[in-house]
């Protein structure tokens, strides 16, 4: 202890002091500092790398160097991966045109660059993951549970049975006609274009599935059309549409046929 | 080898079918009856089978209707679904709307005789349509046709009514989603409307009484009533004749066509088998209404695409194209012109197409008796009308599917609801315009045609050089067809002043009726057609011309 009092006037005592309390501080923090900012995952840096890359080329334009946002396109930071996996791997984004919304469209990206953009927008804030499968697995689902809550929830933007309609100034709510259940649930949480968000507060992970459960009954190319052909779905418009072009030009077609059929004494 | 011919010589009992027809006559006088119908003569053209559609499709309906009678359940009581169809099964909804499901998938060709019921609702009231117009347009409503003409309208009207609660009785939530918008449009009406809201629901909406009372209208009271009024139409057609088109030999005294006995009965008894045929064929294959498909009706529930039938497509779009307007009066109380004004509009326009023959019959003055049909073009300002109300009518329907036509042709809802709203004002005067314009075009055609013949296409080249098209005159009963009609005088209120230069009082009523009456038969309503002089002149004299 003497050694130490001795030379606590020394002229490198505070640089010491001041080492050692930096070393503390720096241990703590790395120890108790929150996980991910280690960035210890090398696969996943990785990814976050290479997405970056992808998004300087492709997004950057719009959506700003590092995700900010600009006049032309939202702030990605906190949209989460499943939003990245939902815009761009239905091809909605990139965006083809500007428009009333973004239209579905071939995807440009394989699935592998899709992850890794959805990695680095993931990267920038908290934001919703992708799903797993078993969330959106069609038979794990309710589908009698699911149609109510698509009556209550959907219904009044996508139809009874899911085929779409239209919105204000040109935007629509697509038809999800064979829509991949994995988007479909993706849609769900993260709300896109001018669909509200459904988060796991507002409609539970059961009750995604059982809508998907739903609309993998009633609205797939395997669904059962139990009354014949379906017109498309829009209900009154189309069946008074086909009543008048199919239905009365057939019977008015059989009538000329019935009223050129005269008795009347032909020319020889 | 006819039986007549083996008659005499036949010896015992006559065959069956005589001696039932001996019987019949015997009690209830078969054989005056048909001695007085059988020979009934019916003018022969396409354009008269359309009133027939109308008529068997009616019989359709009622034939598969009582069917579905037999399984229908028109309750509100909620039960738990447990029918085959798997997406609804364990689901809570109305009687009414399990036992159209259990029609539908469990009752066995329950689902072919609903979208037949359904088909030929949509074809009834669509074949009632252009029967209407196709006498609207010939002008067949006039003396003595106009109480016909009435019947028909209201059952035109009945028929968009049966139809409405026939949509309403499953209780799915597209025809919930339709009753509720007609409790908006009640409850719209100033003074009486929450009156008359509680009167038809038997309470809030929508209660327990609105289906069981929809029932009883449109399986008992309508039908029952519509039926009435067919048999009373028919009858009239009988005591009328019907009318026909000018040709030799037919005139206002003379009606020239097959006998109903038995050639028109084949005719029509065949159509009737084809209609049938084509209902059927379009129902076993095309889906209408999957009500299955749409989930029971709750209030809290409600969907895109909630669009009445074809018929009161116009209602809807009535509703769809007007701005919302509302006023608080003081004292709190709302009038709700969104609603209000397309509540008045509707029966208007309904009423516009209902009154005309006795609007025309007060403009004319015409108190002849008419049986030949009229050339639409013969009667330009009549034609231009009904042009411009069939414009009106579809400018509405354009409205009242807005959103499919918006999400099918990639257009902005709101663009299409405002080209109607200004359609709306816009579009029938432009119609009635250019309808009238071409009217007299054909005219001028059908004189030229007259005087000059008929286009043959042969050019000839003249020994000077000059080439000229040879036109062929056409046969008498062409020409008979073409100059027939008659061509009336406007009505003139007269002079001014009396023989002792007094002024006259002539009511603002009367100068009304003659402007407009010029308006059908002045100089620029109707081009002149061709006198036996100016015919006689131009085809005996230097040839061609």
């Amino acid at each position: 202890m003497k050694k130490l009092s001795a030379r606590r006037r020394h002229p490198l005592a505070a640089f010491v002091v001041l080492l050692l309390a930096l070393a503390a501080t720096g241990g703590l923090y790395a120890t108790l500092a929150p996980g991910e900012a280690k960035a210890d995952n090398s696969a996943q840096s990785l990814a976050i790398e290479e997405g970056k890359r992808l998004y300087d080329v492709g997004c950057a334009t719009c959506h700003g160097n590092g995700g900010q946002g600009s006049s032309d396109g939202p702030s990605l930071v906190g949209v989460g991966a499943a939003a990245v996996d939902f815009q761009v791997g239905t091809g909605r984004m990139p965006l083809q045109q500007p428009g009333p919304q973004a239209e579905e469209k071939p995807e440009v990206y394989s699935q592998e660059e899709i992850d890794q953009l959805a990695a680095y927008i993931a990267s920038l804030g908290p934001g919703a993951s992708v799903p797993e499968e078993s969330l959106y697995d069609p038979a794990g689902g309710d589908p009698a549970q699911g149609g109510e809550l698509f009556r209550t929830n959907c219904s009044q933007c996508h139809n009874f049975s899911g085929q779409g309609g239209a919105l204000t100034h040109g935007k629509e709510a697509p038809n999800l006609h064979d829509v991949d259940p994995r988007y479909i649930y993706e849609a769900m949480l993260t709300g896109p274009q001018n669909m509200p968000s459904f988060p796991n507060t507002v409609l539970t992970e059961e009750d995604k599935q059982d809508i998907i459960a739903y609309l993998n009954e009633v609205n797939t190319s395997s669904s059962a059309h139990q009354g014949g052909l379906s017109l498309g779905g829009y209900g009154p418009v189309g069946e008074g549409l086909f009543a008048w072009v199919a239905g009365i030009g057939a019977l008015v077609a059989c009538a000329v046929w019935i009223g050129a059929r005269s008795t009347k004494a032909r020319k020889s | 080898m006819s039986t007549a011919n083996d008659a005499p010589q036949r010896r015992g009992k006559a065959p069956a079918g005589e001696r039932l027809a001996d019987w019949a006559d015997g009690r209830v006088g078969l054989y005056a009856l048909a001695k007085a119908n059988m020979r009934k003569v019916f003018p022969d053209h396409w354009s008269f089978l359309l009133g027939e559609i109308a008529l068997y499709s009616f019989i359709i309906i009622i034939l598969t209707g009582v069917y579905l009678t037999l399984f229908f359940e028109p309750s509100m009581s909620e039960v738990e679904y447990a029918g085959s169809y798997k997406p609804l099964q364990g689901v809570m909804m109305s009687e009414a709307y399990a036992s159209a499901l259990h029609i539908t998938f469990d009752v066995r060709g329950g689902l072919l005789v609903r979208q037949i019921h359904h088909w030929a609702a949509l074809i009834f009231v669509a074949g009632i349509f252009i029967h209407m117009l196709r006498v609207f347009f010939t002008g067949a409503f006039r003396k003595p046709r106009e109480v016909n003409w009435l019947f028909g309208f209201l059952l035109l009207v009945l028929a968009i009514f049966t139809g409405l609660t026939g949509y309403s009785l499953p209780d799915d939530l597209m025809s919930g989603i339709g009753v509720r918008f007609m409790e908006g449009a009640i409850l719209a009406v100033p003074v009486v409307g929450t009156y008359l809201q509680m009167f038809i629901f038997g309470g809030e909406f929508p209660g327990h009484d609105i289906i069981p009372r929809f029932f009883v209208v449109h399986i008992l009271l309508l039908p029952g009533i519509m039926l009435g009024l067919v048999v009373a139409h028919l009858i009239l057609i009988v005591y009328h004749k019907h009318t026909q088109y000018a040709a030799p030999g037919r005139s206002n005294n003379v009606v020239v066509g097959p006998p109903l006995l038995p050639v028109y009965m084949a005719k029509a008894g065949g159509f009737f088998f084809l209609v049938f045929g084509v209902i059927t064929a379009i129902a076993a294959t095309v889906t209408i209404n999957p009500i299955w498909a749409l989930g029971p009706y709750r209030p809290d529930k409600v969907s895109t695409d909630a669009q009445p039938d074809w018929y009161l497509g116009f209602s809807e779009g009535l509703v769809r194209m007007m701005p919302g307007w509302e006023w608080v009066l003081p004292g709190g109380y709302t009038l709700n012109f969104g609603l209000l004004i397309p509540v008045i509009v509707f029966p208007l326009l309904l009423v516009v197409i209902g009154v005309y023959p006795f609007f025309e019959g007060w403009v004319t003055g015409d108190k002849r008796e008419h049986h030949v049909a009229e050339r639409p073009r013969n009667n330009p300002t009549r034609t231009a009308f009904g042009m411009a109300w069939l414009s009106e009518f579809a400018v509405t329907m354009l409205a009242g599917g807005n959103d499919v036509w918006a999400v099918n042709f990639n257009l902005s809802i709101n663009a299409i609801t405002w080209f109607c709203r200004i359609g709306f004002f816009v579009v029938p005067p432009i119609v009635f315009i250019i309808t009238r314009r071409w009217c007299l075009g054909l005219q001028r055609r059908d004189r030229e045609k007259v005087l000059h013949g008929r286009e043959s296409g042969i050019i000839k080249r003249l020994p000077h050089g000059e080439f000229i098209e040879v036109h062929e005159p056409l046969p008498p009963e062409k020409l008979y067809q073409l100059v027939s009609h008659d061509q009336s005088e406007p009505y003139e209120v007269g002079p001014e002043v009396d023989e002792n230069g007094v002024r006259r009082r002539i009511s603002p009523l009367e100068r009304a009726r003659a402007r407009i009456s010029r308006g059908y038969f002045g100089e620029n309503a109707q081009i002149p057609k061709p006198t036996r002089e100016e015919y006689q002149e131009l085809t005996s004299g230097h040839g061609h011309h």
